[in-house]
């Protein structure tokens, strides 16, 4: 805590907020986390920029990379097949480094099978690629009902999947992480491959809907 | 793909490959997840304990029995992860969807057993 003095929110704004304050009292789990951390900087098993540094790699990861991925396997067969036969060398291709350790697959959506992704017992998700993930998936409803009930899960997320397309749920555990590789829609044939992987969304690459192309809206 | 590994141990002679080395179960094998209940963290979901699979693939990384690992305790050599292809009707009696559904996951060698062991 800083023991600088404090001033009232008077600087020149030509806008009006409340100040920006934090008058909760910390969570126990928050209050663990410091004292972990704070405790293990101490014995120095890390030091506090090395913790800095890795929140800046976590940052710097979002469904943008995975979407370029998807973007590059839709528009080059050869890299596609690379990819479905390891996920993670597919991706370092494109420079996208996987500094947890984890294996990828990338699961390939198709008219006869669609892929979902899910982690039951945590929150197991292919961070490399797609940064954190939503806070529904982490929660016990979407990890719990979508090994039980997939169908009606992907419904809730305005998906209907036809009864003879095999639904397959992959459930992540220790090592390996998931990619889904969405169908390209119809009609897309004339865009690049920047043009493609704006359409592609966080929410396809998990398997909760699917690429969608409006033609109008473009 | 990794079918292949365990054909090219095969093929060379004289080659002692070291223990756990040799994938257990090949591809298209049928094995029957155990039922036991260790106190403790177990990246082996619940749900899925007891059931019957078919195993799709062979992880290519072998990897250490990172629950052994995650207690202290010496896991000894890395061993395989198989990926498990389980339908959903074997899973849930209930299950509202189509029989062709499924459920994959990657399990640790030493979850799996031979349906003929049970």
């Amino acid at each position: 805590m800083s023991d600088h003095h404090h001033h009232d929110h008077d600087h020149d704004h030509d806008h009006d907020h409340t100040p920006i304050t934090v008058d909760e009292m910390p969570s126990y789990f928050d209050l663990m986390e410091t004292a972990v951390r704070e405790l293990l900087v101490e014995r120095k098993f890390f030091r506090a920029d090395e913790i800095r540094r890795q929140i800046e790699v976590l940052d710097s990861r979002t469904p943008a990379l995975g979407a370029k991925v998807v973007a590059r396997a839709w528009t080059d067969p050869a890299f596609k097949s690379r990819l479905l036969e390891n996920g993670r060398t597919g991706c370092e291709e494109l420079g996208i480094t996987f500094y947890d350790d984890t294996q990828l697959i990338v699961l390939e959506n198709t008219p006869e099978v669609h892929n979902l992704i899910v982690c039951t017992l945590c929150s197991c998700y292919p961070r490399p690629v797609l940064g954190l993930p939503p806070d529904w998936y982490k929660l016990k409803p979407y990890r719990a009902r979508a090994v039980y009930e997939p169908r009606s899960v992907l419904e809730e997320f305005g998906t209907s999947i036809p009864d003879d397309v095999e639904i397959r749920v992959s459930d992540s555990t220790a090592i390996i992480r998931y990619l889904v590789l969405p169908m390209r829609p119809d009609g897309t044939e004339h865009l690049n491959e920047t043009q493609l992987a704006d359409l592609v969304t966080r929410d396809a690459m998990i398997g909760v809907i699917q690429v969608a192309y409006n033609r109008e809206a473009v | 793909m990794e079918g292949s590994l365990l054909a090219k141990l095969e093929k060379i002679s004289g080659v002692v490959p070291a223990e756990g080395e040799v994938p257990v179960f090949d591809e298209g094998d049928m094995v029957v997840i155990a039922t036991r209940s260790p106190i403790g963290h177990y990246r082996m979901p619940t749900y899925l304990r007891g059931k019957i699979g078919k195993v799709e693939a062979i992880m290519p990384q072998m990897a250490m029995d990172n629950e052994e690992e995650g207690y202290g305790r010496n896991a000894g050599s890395k061993g395989h992860y198989y990926r498990v292809a389980i339908p959903m009707t074997e899973i849930w009696s209930d299950y509202i969807g189509s029989a062709n559904d499924g459920l994959r996951i990657e399990i640790f060698e030493n979850w799996l057993e031979k349906p003929s062991d049970v």
